[in-house]
């Protein structure tokens, strides 16, 4: 049996599964993750009697179904390790590549001025990008602003995928004050070490990549960037930080409060702006934003606090999932 | 342009601010903004509804100031306005009625995160329905496939890990799949809205350029949805994803999300050309795939031992049934289809959630013995699971039934070889839903004396009046079947 701080543990779990084989799933799976998880964990002897009294009184409610289940899943494993099946499977693989590749082959070339198709989307892109949306950066005119709409969904892609994250690392439910303390010792173990190496580089790296994120986020609709990708650097340089400065002094500014608050408040003002623009675009209203001058920092309209919002989701949502992986929770 | 054109925009937006919203806030005020949300969802498709009927109208919502084929755009008339109000309706129906099953399988910690996948799941379902856009579509297709996973794993039973980790990988493949297929689709025209989409794959077959590609991208596409929506030999994430998952979900993820994948596939099979240019091929092989699924699945469904996968697996012949009506083809056959979509959401939905119900009430085990005499212990739960099972077998006066007369009405009127085998199989899977149908049904009105101790008999209004308005859907939709189809018929004319 395994110990109470392994089995708490999503990794030690997962190796108990890889190396006691398929037991340890089956069981699970037949019992339920909860059901064992006691607050208070019974003595040797008691969980000897209860594991005996569980079994029995099981074995007595369910054997036939039970079993009848084991035979099915064990035809089952059997149906997928004979050597037909794999060859089966291989075969479909290769064939589907193939015919991907021989439809690859016959694809319009990419880049060639002869066969390239719906060549009048692309041309009025980049005609009327600046002039319509006041963006130089061609890119960042349609994602946020021609198909602003694809690009709301996307951003709450992220927040989705976090969201499920959350939930799954959450499901373990409340935890008591012997199993918080384990939590605390197994966290410490997991706590960055003080590497001089590591802090003097991010001392150096930290203002360059933070600068260089922002500089990509704000300056997205005048140059290459916007805020997906100065999102990705800002989220890499606090990832840095966390594992240079640790836990605790990353704490300090940032928390799983501020990131609740700040990528929930960054997604209604992306969603309400969008749909304001939306709105009065459909029906041919004034939107009274203004675009500006292209080519100023100040111009664009929406896309610059679309941009700064994006950005705020992507370098939450980076830093969010790394700390929720590396540490089991926020 | 009139105030209620501007519906669509607001049914897809409130969701995903509300979803948002739901992600912060805590006890009581979730439940009541996610009744509150699919409600809304609800009055505004119904208003929706009522004007695109009424004037017979299909309009275009660009959104922003550049229309097609340049920016995103939205598309309504009276069908995306019945389909969006009928999971709508699931949506609510599911999320009132279920909300005993979330107080147990859900822990209060997790709710609001429940809360903000239920809110991510109607925009996507609302966005899916109205879209214009094959990326678009995409796109909240993504956002669907990660909320319903996330619906599926917030139960604290290990089994609805496992099946949500099974369910994430095929949907992915599907998801992977469609992508793969939309890009060739893209570099071959250079069009992503479905008009213009549509227009340019008719010049190439015109001029017979690049067909390969062109074949496979419908076929990538085709794939990816069928596997989303479960079609037969890709179903096998399906009965564990439903079953063990808690009421609510399982109830939307059969009622709802496998359902607006089939949608979307109408749709792309009407406005991107896919009809006219490949109905002949790729139907055939999704009427092949069909007719083994609508056998196979309620077969699958006789062997079950527990009530929620015997419902989890007959949605696996249900949703062939679907693809029958699609491949057969033609006004009649796609009419059939959506048809069968709105019955058999209606009916299944019901069972769901009454099977948590009547699990419920019998101590909480799932097995069809554990549940002898069920239906006497809660009479509204029994009786609401009798009206979906006969809606589902196609006993006349449930929507079942005129589902399966619509169908077959298409299958006489395309003729040939379908025809016969059409016909052959809707017999067939009519003698197979008795079978199953009815030993569950007998099982739980059967009489039991020993009446489980721990299982007290709990006031639950909410779901009382849900269960009320879901035999009343299935009822209207046997009843008043032939307004439906003729709003599907007329709406469908514009669809296209």
């Amino acid at each position: 049996m395994h110990g109470k701080e392994t089995k708490h543990d999503a990794f030690a779990r997962l190796r108990e599964w890889l190396e006691n084989g398929d037991q340890t799933l089956d069981r699970e799976m037949e019992e339920g993750l909860y059901d064992e998880a006691a607050p208070q964990e019974p003595a040797a002897d008691d969980r000897e009697f209860i594991t005996t009294r569980r079994k029995r009184s099981a074995v007595t409610k369910k054997n036939n179904r039970r079993e009848k289940h084991q035979n099915i899943r064990e035809s089952g494993r059997a149906y997928a390790d004979a050597w037909w099946y794999r060859l089966a499977a291989a075969a479909v693989c290769i064939s589907l590549i193939g015919l991907m590749l021989y439809a690859a082959m016959q694809m319009p070339q990419f880049g060639n001025a002869d066969t390239l198709v719906g060549h009048e989307t692309t041309a009025f892109y980049v005609t009327h990008t600046m002039e319509e949306t006041g963006a130089v950066n061609i890119v960042t005119g349609i994602i946020l602003d021609y198909r602003g709409f694809d690009t709301l969904g996307e951003s709450h892609v992220l927040f989705v995928a976090v969201s499920t994250v959350l939930l799954l690392l959450s499901i373990r439910g409340e935890k008591d004050e012997r199993e918080l303390l384990a939590e605390n010792i197994r966290q410490q173990c997991l706590e960055p070490d003080n590497d001089l190496i590591l802090q003097g580089g991010a001392r150096i790296l930290l203002p360059l990549v933070l600068i260089f994120g922002l500089y990509i986020i704000l300056n997205g609709h005048l140059s290459p960037g916007g805020g997906f990708s100065g999102g990705a650097v800002l989220g890499a340089g606090l990832i840095l930080y966390q594992n240079a400065f640790g836990y605790e002094r990353t704490e300090r500014f940032f928390t799983y409060r501020t990131f609740r608050m700040v990528s929930v408040a960054s997604l209604l003002f992306y969603a309400t702006a969008k749909g304001y623009h939306f709105l009065t675009g459909a029906n041919h209203m004034e939107s009274g934003i203004p675009k500006g001058t292209a080519g100023a920092i100040l111009s664009g309209g929406l896309l610059l606090p679309l941009n700064i919002a994006v950005g705020c989701v992507v370098t939450c949502t980076m830093y969010a999932l790394y700390t929720m992986f590396r540490k089991g929770a926020f | 342009m009139a105030w209620w054109q501007n519906i669509p925009l607001f049914l897809i937006l409130c969701p995903l601010v509300c979803g948002v919203v739901c992600s912060v806030l805590k006890g009581k005020a979730i439940r009541i903004m996610m009744a509150g949300m699919t409600l809304l969802e609800c009055v505004g498709m119904g208003i929706l509804l009522r004007y695109t009927a009424e004037g017979n109208i299909s309009f275009v919502f660009a959104m922003g100031e550049t229309g097609a084929p340049f920016g995103n755009e939205l598309r309504a008339g009276s069908t995306e306005a019945l389909i969006g109000l009928a999971f709508s309706l699931v949506l609510l129906l599911s999320v009132t009625g279920g909300d005993s099953s979330l107080k147990e399988d859900v822990a209060g910690k997790r709710l609001n995160l429940y809360g903000a996948m239920i809110g991510l799941l109607t925009a996507a379902m609302a966005a899916i329905v109205f879209t214009n856009d094959l990326f678009t579509a995409y796109v909240f297709i993504e956002i669907s496939t990660l909320s319903s996973c996330a619906l599926i794993s917030a139960t604290n039973r290990g089994k609805a890990l496992f099946s949500s980790a099974r369910y994430m990988v095929m949907n992915l493949l599907g998801s992977g799949l469609f992508l793969l297929g939309l890009s060739m689709l893209y570099a071959l025209t250079g069009q992503l809205l479905f008009p213009q989409l549509g227009t340019a794959v008719r010049n190439l077959m015109a001029s017979g350029s690049y067909p390969v590609p062109m074949y496979l991208s419908f076929l990538l596409m085709t794939m990816g949805l069928c596997i989303k929506s479960a079609l037969y030999p890709f179903h096998t994430w399906l009965p564990d994803a439903y079953s063990n998952s808690t009421a609510v979900s399982g109830a939307l993820l059969s009622s709802l999300v496998s359902k607006m994948y089939i949608f979307l596939m109408i749709k792309i099979a009407l406005r991107a050309a896919l009809e006219e240019a490949f109905i002949l091929r790729i139907g055939d092989i999704l009427f092949v795939y069909a007719a083994i699924g609508t056998v196979i699945g309620s077969v699958h469904a006789i062997r079950q031992h527990r009530l929620s996968r015997m419902i989890a697996y007959s949605s696996v012949a249900q949703i062939a049934c679907v693809y029958l009506g699609i491949s057969i083809g033609g006004t009649e056959g796609i009419t059939a289809a959506l048809f069968y979509i709105l019955a058999h959401s209606a009916a299944k939905s019901t069972l769901f959630l009454t099977a948590h119900k009547l699990r419920q009430v019998s101590g909480g085990a799932d097995g069809l013995e554990d549940l002898r005499g069920a239906a006497n212990r809660n009479h509204l739960a029994g009786l609401a699971f009798l009206t979906g099972a006969c809606s589902l077998t196609g006993i006349p006066g449930l929507g079942g039934f005129a589902a399966k007369l619509y169908l077959a009405q298409a299958g006489i009127a395309r003729g040939g070889w379908r025809m016969s085998v059409l016909l052959g199989l809707l017999a067939l899977s009519t003698v197979l839903n008795v079978a199953y149908m009815l030993r569950a049904s007998l099982i739980l009105y059967s009489r039991e004396d020993k009446i489980p101790s721990e299982s007290p008999h709990r006031h639950d209004p909410l779901f009382a009046v849900t269960m009320i308005i879901q035999i009343g859907l299935n009822l209207f939709l046997g009843l008043c079947g032939n307004t439906v189809m003729q709003l599907f018929r007329s709406g469908l004319t514009l669809f296209i």
